[in-house]
């Protein structure tokens, strides 16, 4: 496995997760500053996403959007904050309405990549997401409870479904 | 995260769960946020109630809205799918970068 450390901290609501890959730096670099290659990664594999800009400045945005199974496109943005290629990145990452443009009524996660190129050659890669404040936290878990609920409610039309023709 | 895409469904009752979570609000406090009748936002609180997001409970004339989860672990199971998705990131980047061919 790649990873090789998982840290979470509820006080200062943040996610860190430490991995290392068997290539240089650079190599590890361009599938962040490559469009082509973010795309193969950034969405999981049920929202493929399509990077439509990408301006890796600091100041400069890269937005996206993922294609989901029912056609459904949410987009999303970064806003970048800070960049030392090959070695670091700081960006915003939120959500966009429609015409690609940030939602400030949604929740925003900040991101902080460092990577480091060991002796051996391979690259040390940590990433650091936080939640800039308690409201966005809430926001996004009330997200997942909302989530949770469709959820619940989509099981009960299956069983009402499979339940309305048995064999 | 792909799922929370799907919880994208409702702004409003999303945003009563959000500011229940932190504070307790009445009815009409909520019912003053937003752009709909009293009545409409009703609806949507007892939706959430039944399905035990928020409790209400009442205060002389009034009806006080919480969010029905204990904060701490919630933000945990967050912070849970933050892991998996950046796990699910970092496989794919081990794939990418196996394949010699790119």
């Amino acid at each position: 496995m790649s990873v090789t450390d998982v840290h979470k901290d509820t006080e200062t609501r943040t996610m860190t997760i430490t991995a290392e890959f068997a290539a240089p730096v650079e190599r590890v670099w361009q599938l962040w500053a490559d469009p082509r290659q973010l795309e193969r990664w950034w969405g999981p594999p049920t929202y493929p996403a399509t990077v439509v800009d990408h301006d890796l400045r600091p100041g400069g945005t890269v937005n996206y959007l993922m294609t989901g199974p029912e056609g459904d496109q949410p987009r999303g943005y970064w806003r970048v904050l800070a960049v030392d290629a090959p070695h670091h990145l700081e960006f915003e990452d939120g959500f966009a309405d429609e015409a690609g443009v940030p939602n400030p009524d949604m929740p925003t996660t900040t991101i902080r990549v460092a990577l480091d190129e060991q002796l051996d050659g391979r690259t040390r890669m940590a990433i650091r997401t936080a939640f800039p404040s308690a409201e966005a936290m809430d926001q996004m878990i009330a997200m997942g409870m909302v989530e949770g609920m469709t959820e619940a409610i989509s099981q009960i039309d299956d069983l009402l479904g499979t339940g309305a023709a048995p064999a | 995260m792909d799922r929370i895409f799907h919880a994208l469904a409702d702004a409003t009752r999303r945003d009563i769960v959000a500011r229940t979570l932190r504070d307790e609000h009445s009815v009409s406090a909520l019912a003053r946020l937003y752009p709909m009748s009293f009545a409409a936002v009703q609806k949507h609180v007892a939706v959430l109630q039944g399905a035990e997001l928020v409790t209400k409970r009442r205060r002389g004339r009034e009806q006080l809205v919480s969010g029905n989860v204990d904060t701490i672990s919630k933000a945990a199971h967050v912070l849970d799918q933050l892991e998996t998705l950046w796990r699910g990131r970092i496989d794919r980047i081990g794939e990418i970068l196996a394949d010699k061919a790119t």
